[in-house]
């Protein structure tokens, strides 16, 4: 056998690669659902957070920036450990999946609320003037006037936060989500990597379009100066 | 409440795991001031090279950095320390870290470094070139400490993001801090030694959170 040979042989044995591509393509729907999932909920409750310090209560406001500080300090994988690990010592259980969306979805909420923050307070005071000046109401002059021009300037940042953050769904591994990840325990199962490297082509099939898009989006909604 | 504060705060277990987590710290330190001016240097080199405008560096290079913007650093770091060994290449937990950093963050660093390189404009270049610096110390003197300071909030925030993926290192048992939490909490079956890691890790990071959303700020208010 030829160095080659015995390097496909191990790395990309397609008689193991067929018995785990069952097993991978369950792990891509895990992957995807959980990436969804993150996605929707995190940046819906980023918004939600940003609108709600646009009304600027004092202590309110106060409290999300601390929940704000404090997801955007704590790595991810701590964040999923001790949820995991850590709320079952008070009765609840949640499943690796759940920890790992909520821990993800907490992530990306910080991180929105911040850009679609900076978002709101980019649009320039007079835009909120003269939109209430002409009979509009505090509502009005956010959904009409100011989230408008807010959102253009927020899609560049918040494209690559997203990006970055659901690629964590690799983590969930750690905490026994049968995601994408599984493919190393199907690895140990059979001693052989060809389910490894099958697992990882998988995530540049389907993290490759979305940075590429991302890239794109980026300059489609570059600021012009 | 008290039952609260003795499973998440209990101060004898606190006491007791001390000296396992303060070794994480520790690691955790020395393995930031390993990885991040590795992935600076990665990322360096892969800005200098998009700055030569030909089609055929050009390409290839936007492929590269994408690819390893496209794979999780879990997935990587897994690959290098479970797949090598089958190629006949045992490397240790510590060294795969640092070969995935320097990968991932080093495309990262890149792109930050590549976006300030361009903000220079190029009439920079022409000057320095016309009073005689070579190519090599028109980029070292004049286009990259604008283009460092251009971006400056950017690869601060990056650089917390490094920080904060150096827990990776506890998939493969490198003695971090999550990893030295996680053998206390499974020796102790308490998960106080975890909350305990957590708190150091938002200690550490928080004035670089603070800092970097009045950069944010101003940046946009400067618009």
């Amino acid at each position: 056998m030829s160095s080659w040979d015995r390097f496909t042989d191990t790395f990309f044995n397609a008689k193991v690669m067929l018995r785990y591509l069952p097993d991978i393509l369950s792990g891509v729907v895990v992957t995807i659902e959980l990436a969804l999932l993150i996605v929707v909920t995190g940046i819906g409750a980023g918004l939600a957070l940003a609108l709600l310090r646009s009304l600027a209560i004092r202590p309110l406001n106060w409290l999300i920036i601390f929940i704000v500080d404090l997801f955007r300090s704590l790595p991810p994988l701590v964040i999923i450990v001790l949820i995991y690990f850590g709320l079952p010592s008070v009765g609840l259980s949640p499943s690796g999946f759940v920890s790992t969306w909520l821990s993800l979805a907490f992530v990306l909420m910080a991180f929105s609320e911040e850009i679609f923050w900076a978002g709101i307070t980019s649009v320039a005071k007079g835009q909120w003037e003269a939109a209430r000046s002409t009979g509009l109401s505090f509502g009005q002059t956010l959904v009409h006037v100011v989230l408008p021009q807010a959102f253009r300037l927020t899609i560049p940042p918040l494209t690559n936060r997203t990006i970055a953050i659901t690629k964590g769904t690799a983590l969930g591994t750690v905490v026994a989500v049968t995601d994408l990840g599984q493919a190393s325990s199907a690895m140990s199962n059979s001693y052989n990597p060809s389910p490894l490297m099958m697992g990882a082509a998988a995530y540049i099939v389907l993290f490759f379009p979305v940075v590429v898009a991302g890239r794109w989006v980026e300059t489609r909604f570059a600021w012009k100066r | 409440m008290e039952a609260l504060i003795q499973t998440f705060f209990n101060p004898e277990i606190i006491a007791a795991s001390w000296p396992i987590v303060r070794a994480g710290l520790w690691n955790t330190v020395l393995l930031s001031l390993l990885v991040v001016p590795l992935g600076l240097f990665g990322g360096l080199i892969l800005a200098l090279l998009a700055s030569v405008r030909n089609p055929a560096v050009r390409w290839p290079l936007m492929a590269w950095v994408d690819f390893f913007r496209a794979f999780p650093p879990l997935v990587l770091l897994v690959l290098l320390f479970a797949g090598l060994p089958f190629a006949g290449l045992e490397l240790g937990g510590f060294v795969c870290v640092a070969i995935a950093f320097f990968l991932n963050t080093g495309a990262y660093y890149g792109e930050i470094l590549r976006a300030g390189i361009e903000s220079v404009p190029a009439g920079q270049v022409e000057a320095a070139r016309s009073t005689g610096l070579s190519r090599l110390q028109a980029m070292a003197y004049v286009v990259l400490p604008q283009a460092v300071r251009n971006v400056l909030p950017d690869l601060l925030s990056n650089t917390l993001e490094v920080v904060k993926l150096t827990s990776l290192g506890s998939v493969v048992a490198v003695p971090e801090l999550l990893y030295q939490a996680r053998q206390a909490q499974s020796i102790i079956y308490n998960p106080t030694p975890i909350v305990v890691a957590a708190i150091i890790y938002f200690l550490m990071l928080w004035p670089v959170v603070r800092l970097l959303s009045r950069l944010e700020n101003r940046a946009l208010a400067g618009r």
